[in-house]
């Protein structure tokens, strides 16, 4: 690991001479890109991303005259079907996909079948400014190296949301949430597994109660799985029938299990986003007595990107996007809770005052946590893992 | 003897409307077929082999969801054709039930999806009905933990089928009505001594079975392969084989796509499977009927299942309406938390802020519907007007060729074509959508429009002729104003077809052209109510709008003709 | 009014079979101008048919063998709306969607230019039938007996050469049969058309005043 990083701190180095160096094709880039339309394929399910998206779709327009299309999917997944689908049918060039906001598994599954354009994030200007020491989710997705081919752009963290009004000691860890759900039968749920939420609600126990959670961080073998996540599947087993419809039924995603918080169906729901709950009430979407509580040991938390297609059409004004997202007025719009509410993925060391301000001046709310309280974030264990739990979950619990 | 006449292009129009139904189902199930076996070259699978099926029948839950999907299935048909027989015996003699067409046609031309939306609002414990019954009646404060909405054993997908398979074969059996000497027969079996539900039963029914059994078969099919309300209603631990299979086509290991093609073809076996069954069971239903008929029995027996079955008939109605009001109001509502009847906040807010979202999707969706409604009543036009020119007899086997599309999962064929429109460049272009659209809105344009079509008194047209029209002449200044109602009102059905395409939209417009069902079932997801409410409301309004200026246009039109009434 | 000298209806050997069975068995027939030849028979005997088959209208399903001329045009194969031949069913058969005045003027040749040439040509043509001032009226809103007069106007309006009558008195009362026989019978007289009817009624065949064919059951 030590090795890894020094390598990675080499390669940084290397790479900021480049940057400047090439700051010239930049503009040969923004140049090209004028003009230009994206087809941004990004998960649509959430109102406040997609007006994120149209807003920066007027930015683009008018700074690059690049015109962003937002192609509104149920889910990641169909963009890669998408770009495999034409190139099964051999079309290496002028793909439909410009740019994908993408993590992950998709990530993993694009890489691996070399359906990626790159590396370019070297290209990007703002690149410099993000936070690649400390938050290492930036840098390493799912325990992939990143290697330039996807560009950060928000940060999410495991947090759960809670009614204030009906609980008033929220529990601190899993064993905690157990035995709060004991007392309180069928007012806790979480997405279904196949979600990525739900998977990570699970991935969250299994890191707190595994014997050896440094395990997690190489791939799951058939050797090492069982022992690994025993402890994970005793919790689970123990706490499924005082789940909401004894967990027989689950909410597909975060946004239909926050509905369910809403209706008063459950009194605390598990959420990737720390500004959920400011958001929500803000939108109306949650009563306005609900707060945040983050797990005192850490929470599990991961960086979403966008990447390039291979075969994408437009691949200078996908950068030219790329590169806005990651600009310092942009990030702060972003982590303003009445617009998305998502942290930033930045390093403060590297803005500048006026830069930094911007982050300060953000507006406050009783249910948003400090950065203090959100901790240490945990990264993310390998795919492999999620990948086995979601199956043995199927295989457990699907009859 | 012929007469000498030029071999009008009309000709064409029969075989040209067969291929646009054939040839893209034809190719799309070799498509899927395919890979259900192994082969799909571009992810690697160059060898014929079962990988597929056997991933299938390891999924843990696969036994369960092939028993929910021919559960659900057969359960919806059986109650479907049982309640639209009940209702029809019960009601035929009503003066209304011949307007029924009215009646019905504002819930048949709302899109399956925005009617699951508002059911599953209805349905939930913390939904519209508990919210009016607690807590005065219920004394409940919070939600009761029982579920309903996608319940595991199907049953609020049953109902939501439902509400609009049993208005579809109600106006089917009206249809059929009028081919056979309904009014003769039953006032013959009334002065026999038969009540008037048992005569409609035993005298009408057996008649006109023939002619609603294509629809028959279409329900099944429907009922066993729906993505968009199980993805809804349904369950989803597992789910039912239609929806395993969508979700395994997008899932992001793409060697999913085996499985998924054997799913696929797999609901193609169990559509034709139970059909098949069905029509074992005719024969005995047959058998059974006729010995019940000839016992000579009046008692009360069939006018009380009779009877029943219109009252369950009128809760679904009573049902679909509550949905689409619920949708309504949530569309204009600002905050509404359980257990309140009624929101405690009301703001138009959120029809201005969904409208810009809304604009887009709903331009294209009328786009879209138009041009697919218009090409295809060309089509069916040219194919009729050939026919009523005495060049072709259409047999059985055209209906069956209609009915095609229908019939076959449309997961079954989607998957090939998208492929097959990748290949030529066309996928995510309107036009694709558009051709997509129309294989599912030609046959029911078709059967809309045949009946009153063949009905038209052929003097009419002999006179014409006689006294000199052409017979272009004919075509657009007799035959057309004469039947401008029937035409329009089949316009408007083909357009609520169009209106309700999930899948095909989703496939042949590769997620670039977005419509207000697609919008609305993507949002769903996102759950924020209003924002699930404004959509169903748009998508159900435009339909409406079309259906009601297909009756409003002609009377309009000829507002000071009373002899056109008699053809409406 | 009359128009110029028309020429008489042949029939030459016409044979209709259905199926394979002979329908009608070979049929020679003149009908001079101003004449009226009544055909008879019960019904089912094909007499529909026949009349279907002189004007061209007759149904694939046959198969009708034999020749149909006016004076020397040999009318066999030609489309029914170049055949000029004027067909009166029972059902009067105004089309709904056109008024009265309308339904004179679809028959009105084109080669009547001119909306008050037209126009005074359908006046005309009412008043002819007691009918003056019904240009506009909805043809729903007239009596039986009314809309059959307008049919007949119609149909000879559009200046036929050879006039068939399918039955046409069939739906109307006693009293209003006679009277509208006669209004037939006269005005086809007075044009010198040939008229060919088709009736199972015995007294329609009277009046007629012509031959009378009897076509016997199949």
């Amino acid at each position: 690991m030590r090795v890894r990083t020094l390598a990675a701190a080499v390669a940084l180095a290397a790479l900021s001479v480049a940057v400047s160096a090439q700051n010239l094709d930049w503009n040969d880039i923004v140049a090209k890109a004028r003009g230009q339309t994206v087809n941004f394929n990004a998960w649509a399910g959430d109102e406040k991303s997609n007006a994120f998206i149209q807003w920066a779709a007027q930015e683009v327009g008018r700074r690059y005259g690049v015109t962003l299309v937002h192609v509104k999917l149920k889910d990641t997944a169909e963009a890669v079907t998408r770009v495999v689908a034409e190139k099964a049918a051999g079309r290496n060039a002028g793909g439909t996909v410009d740019l994908i906001w993408i993590n992950g598994p998709n990530f993993l599954a694009m890489k691996q079948q070399a359906l990626l354009f790159g590396p370019f994030t070297q290209a990007l200007p703002s690149y410099a400014r993000v936070d690649t020491t400390t938050i290492r989710s930036n840098v390493i997705d799912f325990t992939i190296p990143v290697d330039g081919m996807e560009s950060p752009w928000r940060r999410a963290q495991i947090v759960f949301v809670y009614d204030g009004k009906r609980v008033t000691n929220p529990p601190k860890s899993v064993a905690e949430l157990l035995e709060w759900a004991k007392k309180n039968p069928g007012r806790l749920t979480h997405p279904s597994v196949r979600n990525f939420l739900g998977a990570t609600f699970l991935k969250q126990a299994l890191w707190e109660l595994a014997p050896d959670p440094a395990a997690l961080q190489r791939p799951a073998t058939d050797d090492n799985f069982a022992a690994i996540t025993a402890p994970m599947w005793t919790w689970y087993d123990a706490l499924r029938p005082y789940l909401w419809r004894q967990g027989r039924q689950l909410p597909e995603n975060g946004p239909a299990q926050r509905q369910l918080l809403n209706d008063g169906e459950i009194d605390m729901l598990v959420s990737f986003n720390p500004a959920e709950a400011a958001v929500s009430v803000h939108a109306g979407l949650l009563p306005d007595s609900v707060r945040t509580v983050v797990f005192a040991r850490g929470t599990i938390g991961n960086t979403s990107f966008v990447a390039i297609p291979y075969n994408a059409a437009h691949k200078e004004a996908a950068m030219v996007v790329a590169d806005f997202l990651l600009e310092p007025a942009t990030q702060a719009h972003a982590q303003d809770f009445r617009q998305m509410g998502n942290f930033t993925v930045l390093d403060f060391a590297k803005l500048s005052p006026d830069e930094k301000r911007r982050f300060d001046e953000l507006p406050k709310s009783p249910a948003l946590p400090t950065n203090a309280e959100l901790g240490t974030t945990v990264l993310e264990p390998h795919p492999s893992w999620m990948t086995r739990i979601a199956n043995e979950w199927e295989k457990r619990y699907t009859k | 003897m012929s007469m000498v006449r030029r071999p009008g292009v009309l000709r064409l129009a029969p075989a040209l409307t067969v291929g646009i139904l054939l040839l893209p189902i034809a190719a799309g199930l070799v498509g899927t077929l395919l890979p259900a076996f192994g082969y799909l070259p571009a992810i690697g699978g160059r060898t014929f082999n079962l990988d597929g099926w056997r991933r299938l029948a390891d999924y843990p839950g696969f036994g369960t969801s092939v028993a929910i999907t021919i559960g659900t299935g057969v359960l919806t048909s059986a109650l479907a054709v049982i309640l639209a027989f009940g209702c029809c015996a019960s009601l035929h003699d009503r003066p209304w039930m011949r307007r029924l067409g009215a009646w019905v046609a504002p819930i048949l031309s709302t899109p399956h999806s925005a009617i699951a939306l508002g059911l599953a609002f209805l349905l939930a414990p913390s939904g519209w009905i508990a919210r009016a019954l607690s807590p005065w009646l219920t004394g409940w404060i919070l939600p009761p933990d029982v579920a309903t909405v996608g319940d595991p054993a199907g049953v609020a997908l049953v109902l939501g089928l439902l509400l609009k398979e049993v208005p579809y074969l109600i106006l089917m059996i009206v249809g059929a009505l009028n081919q056979v000497q309904a009014r003769a027969h039953l006032a013959i079996a009334r002065a026999l001594g038969y009540g008037p539900a048992e005569a409609w039963l035993k005298a009408i029914l057996p008649q006109i079975y023939p002619q609603i059994r294509l629809p028959i078969y279409a329900v099944i099919a429907f009922s066993l392969s729906v993505v968009d309300v199980a993805l809804i209603l349904g369950p989803s631990n597992p789910p039912p084989l239609a929806v395993l299979a969508v979700r395994w086509f997008s899932d992001a290991d793409i060697q999913f796509y085996f499985p998924a093609a054997a799913a696929a073809i797999l609901l193609l076996l169990l559509v034709i499977g139970i059909i098949a069954a069905w029509r074992g069971f005719e024969r005995c239903a047959m058998l059974v009927g006729r010995r019940w008929i000839a016992r000579g029995g009046r008692g009360g027996i069939a006018t009380t299942a009779a009877t029943m079955a219109t009252l369950l008939f009128g809760v679904t109605f009573a049902l679909s309406v509550l949905a689409i009001a619920g949708m309504a109001v949530w569309s204009v509502a600002d905050q509404w938390r359980f257990p309140d009847a009624l929101p405690q906040a009301w703001s138009l807010a959120n029809w201005m802020r969904r409208f810009d979202g809304l604009a887009g999707p709903a331009w294209v969706t009328v786009v879209v519907g138009a041009l697919a409604t218009g090409v295809a009543l060309c089509l069916v036009l040219a194919c009729l007007e050939n026919e009523s020119r005495g060049h072709r007899r259409p047999g059985a086997a055209a209906l069956w060729i209609l009915y095609v599309p229908l019939l076959v999962p449309q997961v079954a064929f989607l998957f090939g074509a998208q492929v097959l429109l990748v290949r030529m460049n066309l996928d995510g272009t309107l036009a694709a959508v558009v051709w997509a659209h129309l294989i599912f809105v030609l046959p029911y344009l078709f059967l809309s429009l045949a009946d009153p079509w063949r009905a038209f008194d052929p003097r009419y047209a002999q006179t014409a002729a006689s006294l000199g029209a052409s017979r272009m002449r004919v075509f657009f200044a007799v035959k057309l104003p004469i039947l401008l109602r029937p035409v329009l009102i089949a316009g408007a059905v083909a357009f609520a077809v169009s209106v309700g395409q999930y899948l095909a939209t989703v496939f042949a417009g590769n997620g670039r052209v977005a419509t207000l069902t697609t919008e609305a079932v993507t949002l769903a997801a996102g759950a924020d109510r209003r924002v699930i409410g404004a959509y169903a409301v748009a998508q159900t309004l435009f339909p409406l709008i079309a259906y009601v200026g297909a009756v409003l246009l002609p009377a309009l039109l000829f507002a000071h003709r009373r002899g056109l009434r008699g053809h409406q | 009014m009359k128009q110029a000298l028309l020429a008489p209806l042949h029939l030459a050997s016409v044979r209709i079979d259905l199926a394979g069975r002979e329908l009608i068995p070979p049929l020679t027939l003149d009908v001079e101008p101003g004449e009226c030849a009544t055909i008879m028979g019960p019904s089912g005997c094909g007499k529909s048919t026949l009349l279907a088959f002189i004007s061209g209208t007759i149904d694939p399903v046959f198969r009708a063998t034999g020749r149909v001329t006016i004076g020397a045009r040999d009318i066999t194969v030609l489309p029914p709306e170049h055949r000029h031949i004027g067909i009166q069913f029972q059902d009067d058969l105004l089309f709904p969607h056109l008024s009265v005045g309308d339904n004179l003027a679809f028959a009105l040749p084109a080669r009547v230019r001119g909306r008050s040439q037209r126009r005074a040509r359908i006046e005309q043509a009412l008043a002819e039938a007691d009918l003056s001032g019904f240009a506009d009226r909805d043809p729903a809103t007239l009596s039986g007996g009314q809309r059959a007069r307008v049919a007949l106007m119609r149909t000879l309006l559009s200046e036929p050469h050879v006039l068939l009558l399918d039955e046409p008195f069939n739906k109307l009362d006693a009293q209003l049969r006679h009277d509208f026989r006669r209004f037939v019978f006269e005005h086809a007289a007075d044009r010198g058309l040939p008229t060919l009817l088709v009736t199972h009624d015995a007294t329609d065949a009277q009046a007629a005043g012509g031959r009378v064919i009897g076509l016997a059951r199949p």
